[in-house]
């Protein structure tokens, strides 16, 4: 490799220590911001999920819109690129003209990333659910344990065992995908790598955002097979 | 005596195969009633039937003095008078013993951590399986799951207890300590029926024996008369067959 004609030039502009050094602790406090997204979204997208799955799980013919509509909500979100998604609304909410906290597009954006997330979790979580056996709520259901009861206790807690694996997946692919907003506005990680790109015309601080990822991601990518190994030797033992 | 139990008529269909065709049978307190019959012949389904896991077509399942097939009834407070144990134990994995034991005391009765605790204690202790209470089920035998099974129902303190081939899931060796807690049950007086293929048991704890054949009562006795003096061909050709 350092023999390629063109690597001067390349480690000059990619891998460039002076600059790295330099725009670091920027770049560090701009990830704050991400992880902050991270993190006030997680949550909703795991309530909201959790809905969706079981809106989609309801069996009572009473609840079938409630079921189409969750059938709709995962059809329709997973088949639309994530970054369409956090455009139109991200930039067309705001375009609404609402009051002031209202029409920023960092909260519209996370918005979308929610409403995304919220699909595709929802049928990790749906999945989940169906992976445990009916025999579990007859179990329930002839102790006289409610149907939510049911739910709550005895399903849940399985299919979530069952899918932490894919639920790690999703953290991880989340932490990645909040880098999106940086297109519509909050000074973001690559948003402000973007800025100092172009004002050193340097590549290098896309590099130190990309270092500080795979310092978040690797362990987390790590604890996620850690729990992958651990339960696959729970079944077979 | 009085009965626990009565099914009026019953029947039941999957789609258009009658599993359950216009059974009648009464179970009185206290009495044990062992359910014999070919493999497919509807016993599980009856027994999911009375503990309304399955809606009947036809027919009346009375508890006492209440028809509680009546569709309009809430079946959860049903249920929870009616006990049923399952072949395949069903334990909840995810639970120990101590906690799949008292999950429904604790949300269905109201009974607090302590109390329902203590009462699962008393059970285990009964059982002779006081050490497993931290165990999960993964962890124990199957006869031991199996002995969890009965005693989390009996934490309900049911007045009707099915069970269903409690014992067909079992390596050998390990069926008589299964069959040694119905003989216990039996001792206290617990209102059972009792699907099974161990016709050796069946005979020596069955205050009746009933054979089924194609979802119907085909006889029904005591089990020295079913057993050594059937009455009906079909009963005898089952019975040829599964004591040979
Ligand atoms: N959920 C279901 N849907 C459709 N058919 C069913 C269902 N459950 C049971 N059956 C059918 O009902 C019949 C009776 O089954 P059941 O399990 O009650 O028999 P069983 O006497 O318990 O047999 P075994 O001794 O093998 O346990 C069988 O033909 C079975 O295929
Ligand atoms: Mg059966």
């Amino acid at each position: 490799m350092p023999k390629a004609p063109g690597w001067l030039a390349v480690k000059n502009s990619f891998f460039n220590w002076d600059i790295l050094v330099k725009t670091f602790p920027k770049l560090l406090s701009a990830f704050i911001v991400d992880l902050k997204i991270f993190l006030w979204s997680a949550p909703l997208i795991f309530v909201l999920s959790l809905c969706i799955a079981l809106a989609r799980n309801t069996r009572r013919p009473a609840l079938f819109p409630l079921r189409l509509f969750g059938a709709l909500y995962t059809d329709v979100l997973r088949s639309v690129p994530v970054i369409l998604l956090v455009y139109l609304i991200g930039f067309g909410v705001p375009g609404l003209g609402l009051p002031r906290p209202y029409n920023s597009p960092y909260i519209w954006g996370t918005v979308a990333l929610v409403l995304v997330y919220s699909a595709y979790v929802a049928e990790v979580i749906r999945a989940g659910i169906e992976s445990v056996h009916s025999s579990q709520s007859s179990a329930a259901r002839s102790l006289g344990l409610s149907q939510s009861d049911t739910m709550r206790y005895v399903v849940l807690p399985q299919a979530f065992r069952t899918q932490i694996p894919a639920l790690m997946n999703f953290v991880i692919a989340l932490l990645k995908d909040v880098a999106l907003l940086s297109f519509i506005g909050p000074i973001e990680i690559l948003r402000q790598a973007n800025v100092y790109k172009s004002l050193m015309a340097n590549f290098t601080p896309y590099v130190g955002a990309a270092i500080i990822f795979l310092c978040v991601t690797i362990p987390i990518t790590r604890y996620a097979d850690y729990l992958l190994a651990r339960q696959r030797n729970e079944r077979t033992t | 005596m009085k009965s626990k139990l009565q099914l009026k008529s019953v029947s039941k269909s999957f789609g258009t195969v009658v599993v359950i065709d216009n059974l009648s049978l009464d179970v009185a307190t206290g009495e044990l009633v062992c359910l014999i019959g070919a493999s497919g012949s509807g016993k599980s389904t009856l027994l999911r039937c009375i503990n309304l896991l399955e809606p009947i077509d036809g027919g009346e399942i009375w508890l006492d003095d209440f028809d509680i097939a009546e569709p309009s009834l809430d079946p959860d407070p049903i249920r929870r008078r009616i006990g049923l144990v399952f072949q395949s134990f069903n334990l909840f994995p995810h639970l120990n013993v101590m906690a799949n034991i008292t999950l429904a005391p604790r949300r269905v009765l109201g009974t607090g951590v302590a109390e329902a605790q203590a009462h699962a204690m008393e059970l285990l202790e009964r059982f002779g399986l006081a050490d497993k209470a931290k165990a999960y089920p993964d962890h124990l035998s199957g006869g031991q799951q199996q002995r969890v099974a009965i005693v989390r129902t009996l934490a309900m303190q049911p007045e009707l207890l099915l069970l269903d081939e409690i014992t067909s899931a079992l390596d050998p060796e390990l069926v008589g300590e299964v069959l040694d807690v119905v003989r216990a049950l039996k001792d206290s007086q617990m209102t059972m029926l009792l699907a099974t293929h161990e016709m050796a048991f069946a005979r020596e704890v069955a205050d009746r024996v009933c054979f089924l054949d194609e979802g119907r009562l085909v006889e029904s006795g005591l089990p020295s008369e079913v057993f050594t003096a059937p009455r009906e061909k079909r009963t005898r050709e089952f019975l040829a067959r599964v004591l040979s």
